[in-house]
C-alpha cells in the first residue's frame, strides 16, 4: 500500500461531523456553518442561526442533513444550496436521522418528529426524552431510543407503538442494515441490543467510557464502536449477532477511540483516537496503517468517501483535512 | 483553531418560585461585566437577552444503573452541555437556573457523574435565593426548600426590605441551622457585587477552602430535633482507616447527607488533602503543602438530614493516629 498523503484544512470551530458530498470534503461546525472544500476552492454555508447539532450524510453521497438550536432541519447539496426541511422554532433539535426516499427523523424533548419526503410531518411524543432516533431499513417504521426503552413507531401505517423495555438512559440508537437489530448507546459506557423479532436481549458492555460514535461495516457484518482503547467491533454475522461472542479489538492504544468509520466495501475500520491520531485496521489480520499522526485534540468527525479511497477528518478545536490512502 | 483546555465554569440558581431568582439571573445577564453566558431555564419568556444564549429545558432526571438510589443525574443538562461544547468561544459561563422545586442534587451529581460533562465544565456554586418574608413557610410545608438552603454555597435573602428584624433574625438563625457554611448575603431586590455570587470555585478543591477560610472553623448547631450540619475536628489521622470509613459512611448515609467538605492531615503527609461529596459520590486529593506553623488539624463537615451525630463522630474519631 502506498503511503497514504495528508491535506489538512485547520479550522476556527469544533467539528461536529466530517464527510464528502460528491467529491467535496465536508466539514460540518458547532457554531452553524458547513465548510464545503473542492479542490482549491472552499464554499462556507450559514447552515443554522446558532449551533449545528447533529448532521446525516445520505445514502446517495450527494445531500446532507444538518439540525441546530435554531429548531430547523435543513438539506445542503455540493452546489451550497439550502432548503429548510422543518422547522420548530425554539426546539434544540440534537437528534437527526434521515431515511430512505428523502423521509428525515429528528427529536427535541420528548418529542420525535418525522417530515415525509411530501412535506407531511408525524409527531410522536415519548414519556421521557427522546435520547436517538433512526429510520428501519424499508422507511415504515421510526425507532426511538428514551429512559428505560427503546420504541419501534409506525410512521405512516395506523398501530401502537411497540416498547423494547431495558432499564437504563438510552442515548443513540441505530438499526443494522438488514433491519434484524436494534442497537443503542447508553449513558453507562455499554450498548444494549435486541433482536427485532423475538426481542432478544444482547448486552455490549465492557467499556471505560461512553459510546458515542459507531459505525456499520459493508454488509452489516460488524458494528465498529468507540469509547475504548480500541475499536471495539461486535460481529452481526450470524442470526444471533453478537451473543456468545467475543468482538474483535483492533488498534488497540493507550488512547481512547473517540471515532469509529468502516471503509464502504472493505473489512477495514478508520479508528481516530482523543489524541488526533487515525489508522486505518484491516479486520483479519490486524495490520495497521498510520493515516495522520497524533493531533491537538480529539477526533470529532472521521468519515470515508463513497469509492474508500479518501478519509475526511475533523477535531474538537477546529483541526481538519483530508487523507488519500492512494498516495 | 480553537482553545479546548480551559473547562467553563457553571453556576447553578436556585430558589422557590417568587423569591428573586429570575431578578438575579436578569441582573447577571443585563450588567456590564464583560462576559457573555449561556443560560439553560425551565420556564421560558422572562429571560431572553440578545447577547446570550437561552436554551429551554424540561428537567430530566434518570437514576444511574450503578445501584444507587440517590445518584440522580439531569439527562437533559448532559445533553445540553455537550451541545454547548460545540460552540466553545460564544460564551464564557453557563448559568443553570432550577425550577423552584428542584432539589439541587441531581444537577451538582450531574457534573460528578458524567465523564464528558466533568472533563469539559467545573460547577462553579449552587446559588440559591430565598425570600425573607416566605422562607420560614416554605421550609415547613416544603423538602425541596430546605434542600436548597442545605445544598447551597452563596445564599441570597432577599426581600429584606419586606420584614422586621426580628423576622430577618428568625430567617438567618434557620439558614445557619440548616447550613452554617454557606456564605450568606442580605439584599434588596437581588442587589448585590456579581462578583459575591459568580466565580466562586465552590467546588473547586484547590480554592475551596482559600475562599473561605473561616468556612470549617464554625462550631456545630444543634438546632431543633433533627440534626442538619456536623463539624468534627482531629489531628493526624491514618490515611487507610479513613478511607475505608469516609466510603463506608457516604454509603450507609448518602441519602441523609447532603454535602460534606473538609481538610484531612494524614500522618506523614506533608500535604493538606481535602476531600468534598453530594450523597454518596466523594472526591478527594492533595491540595497543597501544610504551612510551617500552620497547625496540623483535620477538619470535616457535614450538611445533611437526620444524619446519626454520634455514628459520625465516633467513626471519625477512630481514624485518629
Amino acid at each position: 500500500m502506498p503511503m497514504p498523503t495528508l491535506l489538512p484544512h485547520d479550522l476556527d470551530a469544533h467539528v461536529v461531523a466530517s464527510g464528502f458530498l460528491g467529491e467535496a470534503v465536508v466539514q460540518a461546525l458547532g457554531d452553524g456553518r458547513v465548510v464545503i472544500r473542492d479542490g482549491e476552492t472552499a464554499r462556507v454555508v450559514e447552515a443554522h442561526d446558532g449551533g449545528l447539532l447533529a448532521v446525516r450524510f445520505s445514502a446517495d453521497g450527494r445531500s446532507l442533513v444538518s439540525s441546530g438550536d435554531d429548531g430547523r432541519v435543513v438539506r445542503i447539496t455540493s452546489d451550497g444550496a439550502v432548503e429548510v426541511l422543518f422547522e420548530k422554532t425554539g426546539k434544540w433539535l440534537d437528534q437527526l436521522a434521515e431515511g430512505p426516499g428523502g423521509a428525515i427523523a429528528c427529536a427535541a424533548g420528548r418529542t420525535a418528529w418525522v417530515r415525509l419526503v411530501t412535506g407531511e410531518v408525524k409527531e410522536f411524543a415519548h414519556e421521557k426524552a427522546v435520547g436517538g432516533v433512526c429510520f428501519l431499513p424499508k422507511g415504515l417504521r421510526l425507532a426511538t431510543a428514551t429512559t428505560d426503552k427503546a420504541m419501534l413507531h409506525w410512521v405512516t401505517a395506523a398501530g401502537a407503538p411497540v416498547d423494547m423495555p431495558w432499564k437504563g438512559a438510552h442515548t443513540g440508537i441505530t438499526t443494522s442494515p438488514d433491519g434484524k437489530f436494534l442497537v443503542t448507546t447508553m449513558q453507562e459506557p455499554a450498548l444494549h441490543g435486541w433482536r427485532i423479532d423475538d426481542m432478544k436481549h444482547m448486552r455490549m458492555t465492557g467499556y471505560p467510557s461512553k459510546v458515542k460514535s459507531i459505525s456499520w461495516s459493508a454488509k452489516g457484518r460488524f458494528l465498529a464502536t468507540s469509547g475504548a482503547n480500541a475499536a471495539i467491533l461486535w460481529p452481526f454475522l450470524t442470526k444471533d449477532g453478537p451473543m456468545g461472542k467475543n468482538p474483535l479489538q483492533l488498534g488497540p492504544r493507550d488512547r481512547i477511540v473517540t471515532q469509529v468509520a468502516c471503509h464502504p466495501s472493505e473489512d477495514v475500520v478508520a479508528i481516530g483516537y482523543d489524541d488526533g491520531m487515525i489508522l486505518a485496521v484491516r479486520f483479519g489480520d490486524a495490520a495497521e496503517v498510520l493515516l495522520r499522526k497524533p493531533g491537538a485534540a480529539p477526533l470529532s468527525g472521521l468519515a470515508w468517501d463513497r469509492a474508500g479511497v479518501r478519509v475526511a477528518y475533523g477535531a474538537e478545536t477546529g483541526e481538519a483535512g483530508v487523507i488519500d490512502i492512494r498516495g | 483553531m480553537t482553545n479546548v483546555s480551559q473547562p467553563i465554569p457553571v453556576t447553578v440558581l436556585t430558589g422557590y418560585l417568587g423569591a428573586g431568582k429570575t431578578t438575579l439571573l436578569n441582573r447577571i445577564l443585563t450588567e456590564d461585566h464583560g462576559k457573555k453566558y449561556a443560560v439553560i431555564v425551565n420556564e421560558f419568556g422572562e429571560v431572553g437577552i440578545d447577547n446570550d444564549l437561552v436554551v429551554d429545558t424540561d428537567e430530566e432526571i434518570f437514576e444511574m444503573n450503578n445501584g444507587c438510589i440517590c445518584c440522580t443525574v439531569r439527562g437533559d443538562l448532559i445533553r445540553i452541555l455537550e451541545g454547548l461544547m460545540k460552540r466553545k468561544g460564544r460564551f464564557d459561563a453557563v448559568l443553570i437556573e432550577t425550577t423552584g422545586l428542584a432539589d439541587p442534587a441531581p444537577v451538582a451529581q450531574t457534573f460528578f457523574m458524567d465523564d464528558d460533562v466533568r472533563s469539559k465544565t467545573r460547577l462553579d456554586a449552587i446559588v440559591t435565593v430565598v425570600d425573607a418574608k416566605n422562607l420560614l413557610a416554605r421550609i415547613d410545608d416544603s423538602p425541596e426548600a430546605e434542600d436548597q438552603v442545605a445544598f447551597a454555597d452563596v445564599i441570597l435573602i432577599n426581600k429584606v426590605d419586606l420584614v422586621s428584624a426580628e423576622e430577618l433574625a428568625a430567617v438567618r438563625a434557620e439558614i445557619a441551622a440548616i447550613n452554617p457554611y454557606a456564605r450568606v448575603i442580605e439584599t434588596e431586590r437581588c442587589s448585590v457585587d456579581l462578583g459575591e455570587v459568580l466565580d466562586r470555585g465552590a467546588f473547586d478543591l484547590n480554592r475551596i477552602l482559600a475562599v473561605e477560610p473561616e468556612f470549617l472553623t464554625a462550631d456545630h448547631h444543634h438546632h431543633d430535633e433533627t440534626v442538619k450540619s456536623i463539624s468534627l475536628t482531629a489531628g493526624d489521622m491514618q490515611p487507610e482507616a479513613f478511607f475505608d470509613w469516609i466510603n463506608r459512611a457516604t454509603q450507609e448515609q448518602g441519602p441523609k447527607i447532603r454535602r460534606l467538605k473538609g481538610i484531612i492531615a494524614f500522618a506523614g503527609d506533608p500535604d493538606r488533602y481535602v476531600v468534598q461529596g453530594v450523597h454518596m459520590i466523594v472526591e478527594g486529593d492533595h491540595q497543597r503543602a501544610w504551612k510551617p506553623g500552620e497547625t496540623r488539624e483535620s477538619r470535616l463537615v457535614f450538611i445533611g438530614r437526620d444524619l446519626d451525630f454520634a455514628a459520625l463522630k465516633a467513626g471519625f474519631e477512630a481514624c485518629r493516629v
